[in-house]
C-alpha cells in the first residue's frame, strides 16, 4: 500500500488550461476508515445525484483521482449493471484495499443514506404538502443541474487529450446525444450498442497509430 | 401496509430483485418499469401512489438514487423488505463490478482495454450532459420562476469552476432559494 499525502497542495487543482495535463493524483486514502468517512460525506451531499460531488470530492478537493481516473473508471461502472456511483465506489474501494475497501466504500455510500430514507418514508405524508419543503426541494434540484453541468464542462479536458482526436470524440458524443437524450432509447440498448462501436473505432485508431509509431 | 409478506414472499423478492440486478444498466432506475410490474401490477404488493412515491422520496433525500429500492422494500414489508430489496439489487452487480474491474486493471496496458477506456470516454461525458438535460426539464416548462432557475444553475457552474467549495454549501443556498419561493 504506497501512502503518500501531500495535504498542502490538495485544494489547488483549479480547472485552467484544459490541454495541460492533469497532474498525477496527489494523494491516496490511508484506511477503509478514510473511504468510509469520505464516501459518507460525499453520499450525503448528493441531492439530486452523487456523481457530480464524486467528482468534486474525490478529483477536486482530495486529490484520490486524476480527472482521466475518474472518467475511466465511471465509463466502465455505468457500462456494467448495477447503480453507477455504487459500482465507483466499490472499484475505488477495491483498487486501494481490496475486499476490505470495497465494503467500506459500499457502506460509506449506502448506510447513512438508507437511515434518512427510510426514516422520511416513515414520516413522509407530514412533510409532502409543505410550501416550503416542497420549494426547498426545487431550489436543491436546481443546484443539482449545475452540478452536473460544472462536471461535464470539466470532463471536456480528459476528451481534447482523447487519442481519437476532437472529431471522432464529437461524433460518438453527438451520437450518444441522439440516441439517448433525443429517441430516448433506453440505456440497456444504447449502451452496449454505441459502446462497442465506439470501442471498435477506438481500437481500429490506436491500432492504427501504434503501427504508424 | 408494513409486514404483510409471509417469508415466502419475501425470498420471491428477493430473487426477483437479483434477476433485476444484472439487467440494471445505466442504474437501477432503468429497471423501474419491471419493478412496477412486478410489485403493483402482478403481486398487488404495492398501489401506484406507493411506487411513485418512493421514487420520489429517494431523489429527494441525499444518496444514490438505487435507495428507491429499499424504500419500495419497506412500504411492501417493513424493515425485512428493505433489508431484502437493497441487497437483492446490488449483490449480483456488486460481484459482476469487482470481477470486471480487477480484470480490467490487470490488462490496463493491452489494446483492448486502452480502446475501451478511449473509445468510452465521449460516451460518458455526452451522457453526463443528457443527465443535466434531463434533470432540468421540470424546470423549463410549467410554472417555475424562470430567473430563479437560471440564477442557480449559473451560480452553482461559476463556483464549481472557479472555486474549491463544498456543494453542500451550493444545496444550502439553492434550499433556501426555493424555500422561499424563488424558485
Amino acid at each position: 500500500m504506497i501512502q503518500v499525502s501531500v495535504p498542502s497542495q490538495r485544494l489547488q487543482i483549479l480547472p485552467n488550461d484544459p490541454r495541460q495535463a492533469d497532474p498525477a493524483p496527489q494523494a491516496t486514502p490511508r484506511s477503509p476508515t478514510e473511504l468510509f468517512i469520505a464516501f459518507t460525506l460525499l453520499a450525503l451531499q448528493g441531492f439530486g445525484g452523487v456523481l457530480a460531488v464524486a467528482q468534486r470530492e474525490l478529483v477536486d478537493r482530495r486529490g484520490w483521482l486524476t480527472r482521466e481516473e475518474f472518467l475511466d473508471t465511471y465509463s466502465l461502472a455505468q457500462l456494467l449493471p448495477g447503480p453507477n456511483v455504487v459500482n465507483m465506489a466499490l472499484m475505488l474501494g477495491d483498487r486501494y484495499f481490496g475486499w476490505r475497501g470495497a465494503l467500506a466504500s459500499l457502506a460509506g455510500m449506502l448506510l447513512a443514506p438508507l437511515l434518512i430514507v427510510i426514516a422520511l418514508a416513515a414520516g413522509y405524508r407530514h412533510l409532502a404538502d409543505n410550501a416550503a419543503v416542497t420549494g426547498a426541494l426545487r431550489g436543491m434540484g436546481a443546484v443539482a443541474v449545475g452540478l452536473m453541468l460544472a462536471m461535464g464542462l470539466k470532463m471536456l479536458a480528459p476528451l481534447r487529450r482523447n487519442p481519437m482526436g476532437p472529431w471522432v470524440c464529437m461524433l460518438i458524443a453527438a451520437a450518444t446525444v441522439l440516441l439517448v437524450g433525443v429517441w430516448r432509447v433506453p440505456l440497456v440498448w444504447a449502451l452496449p450498442g454505441i459502446g462497442i462501436t465506439s470501442w471498435w473505432i477506438a481500437r481500429t485508431l490506436l491500432a492504427r497509430q501504434e503501427r504508424d509509431a | 401496509m408494513n409486514s404483510t409478506l409471509a417469508s415466502g414472499e419475501l425470498v420471491q423478492l428477493f430473487g426477483h430483485f437479483m434477476m433485476l440486478s444484472l439487467l440494471s444498466i445505466g442504474g437501477a432506475m432503468a429497471t423501474a418499469p419491471e419493478m412496477h410490474r412486478y410489485l403493483v401490477v402482478d403481486r398487488g404488493w404495492l398501489s401506484d401512489a406507493e411506487f411513485t412515491s418512493a421514487v420520489a422520496l429517494a431523489q429527494a433525500s441525499p444518496g444514490p438514487n438505487v435507495l428507491f429500492v429499499p424504500v419500495l422494500g419497506f412500504q411492501a414489508a417493513g424493515s425485512t423488505g428493505a433489508v431484502a430489496a437493497l441487497v437483492g439489487i446490488l449483490l449480483p452487480s456488486t460481484l459482476l463490478s469487482l470481477t470486471v474491474s480487477r480484470w480490467g486493471t490487470r490488462r490496463r496496458d493491452t489494446l483492448q482495454v486502452r480502446a475501451f477506456t478511449t473509445g468510452l470516454a465521449p460516451v460518458t461525458v455526452a451522457l453526463i450532459f443528457v443527465a443535466a438535460w434531463v434533470l432540468a426539464q421540470p424546470y423549463l416548462g410549467g410554472v417555475s420562476h424562470l430567473p430563479g432557475f437560471f440564477g442557480l444553475v449559473g451560480l452553482t457552474v461559476v463556483a464549481m469552476l472557479t472555486t474549491a467549495m463544498s456543494p453542500i454549501w451550493l444545496i444550502c443556498a439553492g434550499a433556501l432559494v426555493g424555500a422561499i419561493g424563488w424558485i
